[in-house]
């Protein structure tokens, strides 16, 4: 027999009998219902302690506010989406003082090295934010590739206010993820870190150093 | 783990007191003051003759068949349905949690069942179902005290203590840092790992004393041997008492009959 | 021996526990370094659940681990059919030894000759790293504390801080002499040459190894919680990610996922969330970009099935491994993970490790417990560890006729001078009469008694019998 049924049958024939199913009541969850501008308050108190570092913006004002972010860290390049709306606009506001962005268009393994060591910063879209603990969803696509929001040490999330949900039960849900995963679903809360040197916390200690979040209200 | 909610019984006129095999022979005072406690409450206090031990030594280490012998010489104790009221969390955690599993699938099942769920750990009886009204007789003093690990988490009566003691207008409690972490006594564990026990017990001492005070109180006699023994053994200036003892002593005028 | 100074981790005797924890409590510098990480995680903790209705989300917890239990076969059927369809392949392991032999496969496979590893307490208790080094395999951890544990040759002191038994100091000395980093006590500083150091392992690695905390069988995802970003790094940048767990961990529905993960973090660092909760649903797809070519699961048992078994034992596999634990036991505290000698130290430890080496092997470790109850009373799914360990200590002595033990190894501890006692000790106290004489008895003689009471009295005073026990007092009350 193979490990596999052997494993099976040593629990479907188990010695204690059937087990019964206790009864899973989930509304502990539950949270009353909030405006949106005291969900971006709730986001922002929760994830500026753990260094996310929020800038809230509009839609005509987000581009003038990565290019100061960008240029008080000197950052000399900036890694886009080239599909989603956030790339194309950075691509055609016209702006010279931003740093030289590039795109994410080929696959890792003919620019890995270029990718860890020369890109600087990185701008993602994000599939929303969980105020109660302060998080941003990120689901990689083929535009927005899973090292985006990883390698480059600085990470600048753009995040719509009105997709900002209390908690990440309520979130799963009312996206329905049940019904259909991608390859990776990321919850990201913070900047890298660690504390596993004598619990003293340091950042960037794998992943990037700083997180920007652009919310747009 | 503590009852989730715990439905206390009317004062009752009547209870059975089971002493506890460490008050019998070690702490007698301590037993004669919960019993003096009660009555003064009006309450008749029965003290079933032939109890021993509630078999928690044997339990806990693993001695069960030893232990279910020595628990079911006590379960006719107690024929009339009165509340029985153990001075220790810990023996009262043993009748109280412990009995039913012990008997499971036995004779004695829904005996021991039954006797489980009339168990109270006294302190939590005197305040919570007689209501008891403690008025101080004493001179101020400072006292810390150390709630043991299974009146607190077993019986869920870490709030007990406290509160009788806030009753008593020239008495102190102060709190020691971790109040809620073990002493170290834990029954046969503090034989077979005496360099741990005595690491937590040590640790115990200097927190006590730290607070200032020169006494404590606590719930059950295994803390108490084991703290005021280590402060003694380590000229620690440090002394305990069993808190029935000392809300006796308190309350009571004269203390003639040194209870 | 400072319990810091390597030994050969796979050489342990887990039956040394007394003479490693003697050891741990003379040695000024464990001490501290506990007691003052687990004060700090205690009041973490705590404040990270105010707010919440704790007892609540830990029944949830509790319900959602023990429905999971109830239909684990099933689960684990349905967590391989979606995985499978997925593009995830899935493996079975009955023990260590298999589930090391399927991951050595994997790597022959791709040629494999260098791996990284994300954190993983199953790997750890598989011994993974030492097996793929002697097949000529090397395997590299990545977690911060992980990679200080392996330079230092030691094994983790703590299940979700691995080098918590070390401080600043001998951090810096160990990067110091195994990478040439400057000495320094700047945290910053050795946490920045770590990273470039572990960067270019990450851009070489063949194959990355990590661990699971959830596997979600409704949509076939592998749930991690990290806040380093190394595992991510090791789940996305080799071309190859094996990733190993336990068969206890699957839950049903994706919906189980927020309750447990909300109680995961809280409870073993007091952070509202980590940094990172990747899930993890398949391998890259053709248009995708990034990711490893190759995802595989290997489902490990190990004695799992076995747990499995019994109604009461059960519930030691609801664990979430978080770690609260043995942050609150006054044990742990004292004597720090190493003393114990096994992959999972602490309450959990106690409980789980009898059954993973057997209880003849682990007789020791369900002893090391005072039952305080403070580990039960923290569990985010409500183990009843001290009644488990009651359970264990009673499996260790065949003390029970009527409830046969039922732990491989049962019954080793027990001894004829013990069991003896204990016999005559229920003989007097089932006999009331014989009781009261001998209390009685042994009032009159207490100025006989002995001063000295092995381990008792090495720091305390021996109690003192009182001059008539209480039952002599009642009857002069006419009671």
């Amino acid at each position: 027999m193979s490990s596999r049924d052997t494993i099976l049958s040593r629990l479907r024939n188990r010695s204690g009998g059937e087990l019964s199913e206790p009864h899973c009541d989930f509304t502990v969850l539950q949270r009353p219902s909030s405006s949106q501008a005291a969900r971006v308050d709730q986001f922002q108190k929760t994830i500026e302690p753990v260094h996310g570092e929020v800038h809230r913006c509009t839609r005509e004002s987000w581009i003038a506010q990565l290019v100061d972010l960008l240029a008080s860290r000197g950052a000399r390049s900036l890694l886009v989406p080239s599909e989603h709306q956030i790339g194309r606009a950075l691509r055609d506001c016209g702006r010279d003082d931003l740093p030289h962005m590039l795109v994410y268009d080929e696959p890792i393994e003919s620019w890995q090295a270029h990718l860890f060591n020369e890109v600087d910063a990185a701008i993602t879209s994000t599939r929303g934010g969980i105020a109660e603990t302060g998080t941003l969803i990120l689901w990689p696509t083929p535009d927005e590739p899973r090292l985006m929001s990883l390698v480059p040490p600085i990470h600048i999330a753009v995040l719509e206010a009105s997709e900002i949900y209390t908690t990440f039960h309520e979130a799963m849900l009312a996206q329905n993820w049940a019904s259909g995963m991608p390859t990776n679903a990321l919850l990201v809360s913070g900047p890298s870190k660690t504390a596993d040197i004598e619990q003293t916390l340091a950042y960037g200690v794998h992943g990037p150093k700083e997180l920007i979040i652009l919310v747009i209200e | 783990m503590a009852d989730p909610i715990k439905v206390y019984p009317a004062k009752p006129s009547h209870v059975y007191f089971y002493a506890t095999c460490l008050i019998d022979m070690f702490y007698p005072d301590a037993g004669m003051a919960g019993i003096q406690l009660l009555e003064r409450e009006g309450i008749k206090v029965s003290f079933p003759k032939d109890q021993t031990c509630c078999g928690q030594p044997a339990y806990t280490s693993g001695y069960h068949d030893e232990a279910r012998a020595v628990a079911k010489a006590q379960l006719d104790l107690f024929p009339e349905d009165w509340p029985i009221v153990v001075p220790s969390g810990s023996c009262g955690g043993m009748i109280r949690k412990h009995y039913p599993g012990l008997f499971k699938n036995t004779d004695q099942e829904a005996q021991a069942a039954g006797i489980a769920a009339r168990t109270w750990e006294l302190t939590d009886f005197l305040l919570n179902a007689c209501h008891i009204k403690l008025e101080d007789l004493g001179a101020p003093t400072t006292i810390a005290m150390h709630t043991s690990c299974s009146a607190r988490r077993e019986m869920g009566v870490a709030e007990v203590g406290p509160k009788l003691l806030g009753q008593l207008q020239n008495v102190n409690l102060v709190e020691q840092v971790r109040a809620e972490e073990c002493c170290g006594f834990g029954g046969t564990f503090a034989v077979r790992h005496p360099e741990i026990s005595g690491a937590m017990v040590s640790e115990k001492v200097d927190t006590l004393t730290n607070t200032g005070a020169e006494a404590f109180v606590t719930t059950d006699c295994g803390c108490l041997m084991n703290i005021a023994g280590y402060a003694e053994k380590n000229q620690k200036p440090l002394t305990g008492q069993h808190i029935l003892s000392f809300l006796w002593q308190r309350t009571s005028a004269g203390n003639g009959d040194k209870s | 021996m400072s319990q810091t100074t390597a030994q050969d981790p796979h050489h342990i005797d887990v039956k040394e526990f007394h003479s490693r924890a003697r050891a741990a409590i003379a040695d000024p510098k464990i001490r501290q370094n506990f007691r003052k990480a687990m004060d700090g995680l205690m009041v973490k903790r705590q404040d990270a659940f105010e707010g919440w209705d704790l007892e609540a989300l830990r029944d949830l917890g509790a319900n959602i681990r023990l429905r999971a239990l109830a239909n684990l076969p099933d689960l684990l059927e349905a967590l391989e059919t979606k995985l499978t369809a997925n593009g995830i392949r899935v493996h079975w392991a009955i023990d260590s030894d298999e589930a090391c032999r399927i991951v050595r496969d994997i790597c022959i496979a791709r040629d494999a000759k260098t791996v990284i590893k994300g954190k993983s307490m199953v790997s750890e208790e598989m011994e993974l790293n030492h097996y793929l080094k002697d097949q000529g395999i090397e395997a590299l951890e990545s977690d911060l504390g992980e990679y200080i544990v392996q330079l230092a040759g030691e094994t983790p002191s703590h299940i979700i801080m691995p080098a918590i038994h070390k401080n600043t100091a001998e951090i810096s000395e160990l990067l110091h002499e195994k990478t040439g980093t400057d000495l320094s006590n700047d945290v910053e500083y050795l946490t920045a040459a770590a990273r470039l150091q572990l960067r270019e392992k990450f851009m070489n690695a063949d194959v990355g190894v990590s661990g699971v905390n959830f596997a979600v069988a409704e949509t076939g995802t592998l749930c991690l919680v990290e806040n380093e970003g190394n595992g991510r790094m090791t789940t996305t940048v080799p071309p190859c990610h094996i990733a190993v767990t336990g068969i206890e961990k699957v839950v049903g529905n994706l919906e189980d996922v927020a309750p447990l993960l909300a109680l995961l973090t809280r409870s073993a660092t007091g952070q509202h969330i980590t940094t990172y909760f990747n899930m993890i649903s398949s391998p890259r797809k053709p248009n995708e970009l990034d990711g490893p070519e190759e995802v595989h699961l290997v489902l490990v048992d190990n004695g799992r099935s076995s747990i499995y078994q019994d109604d009461e034992l059960l519930d030691t596999l609801r664990c979430i491994r978080c770690g609260a634990c043995m942050n609150h036991c006054p044990v742990y505290t004292r004597v720090g993970g190493h003393a114990y000698g096994t992959t999972y130290p602490g309450p959990i430890g106690k409980i789980l490790m009898p059954h993973l080496i057997g209880l003849d092997e682990g007789q020791h470790l369900p002893t090391a417990s005072s039952l305080c109850g403070a580990c039960g009373e923290v569990c985010p799914v409500k183990i009843p560890i001290p009644d488990l360990l009651v359970r264990l200590r009673q499996e260790s002595v065949d003390g029970d006729k009527l409830n046969p033990a039922k732990v491989r190894g049962h019954g080793a501890k027990r001894n004829a001078l013990e069991a003896l006692v204990w016999k005559g000790w229920s003989w007097m106290h089932a006999r009331p009469g014989v009781y009261r004489f001998g209390t009685a008895v042994a009032a009159r003689l207490r100025n006989l008694q002995p001063g000295r009471l092995g381990g008792w009295t090495k720091y305390r005073t021996a109690p003192k019998l009182a001059a008539k026990t209480l039952h002599e007092r009642m009857k002069e009350r006419g009671q």
